[in-house]
């Protein structure tokens, strides 16, 4: 794993959504070799832990990395406070990303709320070969959706009060039929409840499937064993506490204990 | 250039600048950023006789000027580290402190006994730990047990002993005393202090250990207050930590008595704070005109 420490200006700053804001970095080092599912680790002004954020675009070309964050606590409070000019402290890129499969002819991307943005670069590395079910709990937090559709993906958007999108209840009613009509892979970022609803159709279904952890992190880079994943080796059953900002932060959906 | 050196229980140091036991793993990931030769030493991540996969999360969590961990201990075990890590870590050009723990002190000296027939150049026996239930700040928080402890280890290893003291006690001299009569070569001083944090709105502790050790800049006036009552209570070398996140807070430190400094969490705000603050107290000392870093030591003048 290859990564660096340094402070990097903010290009572009864009409210997508309430308290959601997209942050585009022009870091030309981390850009060039940053994958899928890949996180940043930012330091927030003023505090003494980073803040892990997965990054929603590579633009390895011209140098660019996206990340979109919604605000939680102090730190993407913070975070959200910087303006386009200001420089952020950041280490990346982290992490154990996505499987790119090359072969593959039809993946779905399950994006839930906040877990929405990783889901873009593999939009842009899938194309028309992805769709992309995203869902959010009502019209106030749905994004990204033009972005997705952009790439070439079709978009599938499903929100629990109905109040947007082609569907209304979880990702997993749209999933369930996709699965039923031959897919090669899935790969999912998202809320606990939602990843383990994923994971289990896709284990029935015997379709391979690949799910995006968060965890509280403290170092980022696999030394201070903070963020802990219990997991279960499929071949040897042997059960471990991996780490999310090393191993993962994508798991294979069966290596994961709820 | 000041000199930098230091020595402690006949180990030579280039630097006085250690990163702390468990934020800084084996050292290979702290390699992307730097040299791990620039650091007068490294304390590795704390090792049991056998493997353990440590607490559940979460296990880390910020708070004002500071953090919460509850870790418990994960490590590989033993017998791993030796083959494994110790090898490639003596490469390196730098002391190594083998941080090591247990439940019972015969776990202690099974695990010391096992470093003895090694090239390490430290063990740091930790009787301190706030987050396992069995062992670690047990041992810490009464004099009978860490002489008990101390004792065992002492028998197990002729290399040179540091025993990690807890803050969480009611008299630190007290304790300070009695491993240093068990046989300690040097303490370092303080582990974390013991906190809780709770989610007012799941009504949940933060931590999933419900409770976890405070470290980071919050603790460093209780560090800078126990090292000084500790380094005029006892004769060994004094090892300071707690809260350290720059070169002024590491003379600061040896001031109060520190022969050494240990750097915990601001490894995590600044991966290069351990070199960082080495350059800092450098600078320190030429703009005063202080030749060796070990001149400071104990020099503070008390009211």
């Amino acid at each position: 794993m290859k990564y660096l420490q340094g402070k990097f200006p903010i290009l572009k700053k864009q409210a997508l959504a309430k308290e959601v804001y997209s942050f585009w970095i022009s870091c030309p080092e981390i850009a060039k070799i940053a994958q899928p599912g890949q996180f940043v680790h930012i330091l927030p002004p003023g505090l003494g832990l980073r803040r892990p954020i997965s990054i929603a675009g590579i633009d390895p070309e011209n140098g660019i990395l996206r990340i979109v964050f919604v605000i939680k606590h102090e730190g993407t409070r913070k975070l959200a406070e910087l303006r386009q000019g200001d420089y952020l402290d950041m280490i990346a890129p982290l992490g154990h990303g996505f499987t790119l499969l090359p072969e593959a002819s039809h993946v779905v991307l399950v994006g839930g709320g906040i877990g929405v943005p990783p889901m873009l670069p593999l939009a842009a590395y899938y194309g028309e070969r992805a769709t992309a079910v995203s869902g959010f709990r009502s019209f106030q937090q749905v994004i990204l959706q033009e972005d997705l559709e952009k790439s070439g993906a079709s978009t599938i958007c499903c929100t629990e009060d109905g109040s947007a999108g082609a569907i209304q209840g979880f990702v997993t009613t749209p999933l369930e039929q996709l699965l039923t009509e031959g897919v090669d892979a899935v790969f999912a970022c998202g809320s606990q409840p939602m990843l383990k609803a994923v994971a289990d159709l896709c284990i029935k279904n015997h379709t391979y499937c690949e799910i995006s952890m968060e965890e509280r992190m403290a170092c980022g880079i696999g030394a201070c064993l903070g963020c802990a994943c219990k997991t279960k080796n499929p071949d040897t059953e042997e059960i471990q506490f991996l780490h999310v900002c090393k191993n993962g932060p994508v798991f294979k959906a069966e290596e994961v204990i709820w | 250039m000041a000199d930098l050196s230091v020595n402690l229980c006949g180990i030579d140091f280039k630097n006085p600048i250690i990163p702390a036991s468990g934020v800084f793993g084996y050292g290979r990931e702290y390699e992307e950023f730097y040299d791990l030769s620039e650091l007068g030493g490294i304390a590795t991540k704390g090792t049991t006789a056998q493997k353990r996969t440590g607490n559940l999360s979460p296990r880390i969590a910020e708070t004002p000027s500071g953090m919460l961990n509850s870790v418990g201990l994960q490590n590989p075990g033993i017998d791993h580290f030796i083959a494994q890590e110790l090898p490639y870590l003596l490469t390196k050009d730098t002391v190594i402190l083998a941080n090591i723990a247990g439940s019972t002190p015969e776990e202690c000296a099974e695990v010391a006994e096992k470093l003895d027939s090694t090239q390490v150049h430290m063990i740091e026996l930790n009787i301190s730990c706030p987050n396992v239930k069995q062992g670690g700040a047990a041992f810490g928080t009464s004099c009978a047990m860490a002489e008990q402890v101390v004792s065992a280890v002492r028998k197990a290893t002729s290399k040179p002993l540091v025993v990690k003291l807890s803050p969480n006690v009611t008299s630190i001299t007290e304790i300070a005393k009695a491993v240093e009569s068990a046989g300690a070569d040097a303490v370092s001083l303080i582990n974390t202090l013991l906190g809780m944090r709770i989610d007012i709105h799941s009504r949940r502790p933060v931590l999933r250990n419900n409770v976890g050790g405070l470290s980071g800049a919050a603790i460093f006036p209780v560090a800078v207050r126990m090292v000084w009552q500790t380094a005029n209570a006892v004769k060994i070398p004094v090892i300071g930590m707690g809260g350290v996140n720059s070169g002024e807070d590491a003379i600061e430190l040896m001031m109060a008595g520190a022969s050494a400094v240990q750097v915990g969490m601001a490894v995590f705000t600044d991966p290069y704070a351990p070199v960082r603050i080495v350059r800092e107290i450098n600078d320190f000392l030429d703009e005063k005109q202080i030749p060796a870093v070990r001149d400071i030591i104990g020099t503070v003048q008390p009211w």
